[in-house]
């Protein structure tokens, strides 16, 4: 069935809406969210300064909503090659439960209110660059780049990396060395974490006609780039702890992850066929989340619990 | 007058269960979030412009 007619069943002919809220929830793609939300409290919380718990907590929440938004932006846009790809098929657009135009409605309206609070909260500053995330991933990632390049997800991971930095900027006002070094580890994060599933799914991005780096420079030239991406991945994740603003132990889980993170893309480099080739993209997809997870997680521990139990 | 339901008129839609179950839970939804945000702001207001706030301005 296509879109078009998935779409019109939904509204059974009538125009009226059978969605319910948490088909409005899924659109804001809730676990990028929290993953959101994590980098964000990392970067509010390493900052130097602080800000009114409070106050910090609707900032967090402001960023949250607007990257919802623009998850529910890229699905209205998207809703047409998100149909062919089995990964995306069932999400509320392409599977009838809610029409494009409810769902542009309801991400312009949120993002505007979330720059908009934000600015009132912390800093317009901080919005501004709320505001430019939003942009750069629904604009500059999501209707340019995405179905244009295969670097699309290279230059379109800075809107994933700029979190952290919106949420340093909530607190200082300012945009420092250390909230650009948190940009940098999660933009440089993205390439091999993306290629990784694409190399399992390129199939799909094919059918869809997305040119992502296996469909375009072929598997064994993105092995190569996955490789070279994790090479500087592992220093790089290291650098807060080696420039003081990290502690030891985030430097021993920087280290660690960093080691393992470069033997699973060796493996995915040398591993070249069958289930084997597979697995190794399979792990190394699954072990940069956790990768990212941990390192942003000694962040937010040492900077925000840590610190309240010492007290 | 019947007591069965208003006769549909021309240009009316005659919502399924299905859609006016969704309606009102969307409905709901929009009131509390509307709600929230009503009081968020509240509680914004008075945190930024501190405790001062409550006495008046004074």
């Amino acid at each position: 069935m296509s879109y078009v007619e998935n779409h019109e069943s939904s509204l059974t002919g009538s125009g009226i809406s059978s969605a319910d809220p948490k088909d409005f929830i899924a659109l804001l793609k809730p676990r990028v969210m929290s993953l959101v939300v994590l980098t964000a409290l990392a970067g509010l919380l390493a900052a130097p300064t602080h800000i009114h718990p409070f106050l910090g907590f609707v900032s967090l929440l402001a960023i949250a909503v607007g990257a919802g938004a623009s998850g529910a932006l890229n699905m209205w846009y998207d809703a047409d090659i998100d149909a062919i790809m089995s990964r995306t098929a069932t999400r509320p657009i392409p599977s009838g439960r809610v029409a494009p135009e409810d769902a542009l409605a309801f991400g312009l309206i949120l993002s505007g209110m979330s720059v908009f609070t934000l600015g009132l909260v912390a800093n317009w500053l901080a919005a501004s660059l709320l505001a430019f995330t939003i942009f750069f991933y629904v604009v500059v990632y999501t209707m340019w780049l995405k179905r244009s390049t295969p670097q699309n997800i290279v230059i379109g991971g800075a809107a994933g990396a700029f979190p952290p930095m919106v949420g340093y900027a909530a607190v200082t006002g300012s945009i420092t060395v250390e909230s650009c070094l948190l940009f940098a580890i999660i933009f440089i994060w993205t390439p091999p974490h993306f290629w990784a599933l694409a190399l399992l799914k390129s199939g799909d991005y094919a059918k869809a006609g997305i040119p992502m780096m296996p469909n375009v420079k072929g598997p064994s030239h993105t092995r190569l780039e996955i490789l070279l991406y994790s090479i500087l991945l592992a220093p790089l994740g290291v650098t807060p702890w080696l420039l003081g603003f990290a502690s030891p132990v985030y430097g021993a889980l920087a280290i660690i992850g960093g080691l393992m993170f470069l033997h699973l893309a060796w493996k995915v480099y040398s591993l070249r066929d069958g289930e084997p080739a597979a697995k190794a993209a399979k792990t190394l997809f699954g072990f940069s989340i956790l990768y990212l997870f941990v390192l942003f997680l000694t962040i937010v521990i040492e900077n925000g619990i840590v610190p309240m139990v010492v007290k | 007058m019947s007591m069965n339901a208003p006769e549909k008129q021309p240009g009316q839609v005659r919502l399924t269960p299905e859609q006016a179950k969704s309606r009102r839970a969307r409905n709901l939804a929009i009131g509390l979030g509307i709600g929230f945000f009503a009081i968020l702001f509240y509680a914004i207001t008075v945190v930024k412009l501190g405790p001062g706030v409550l006495a008046g301005g004074q």
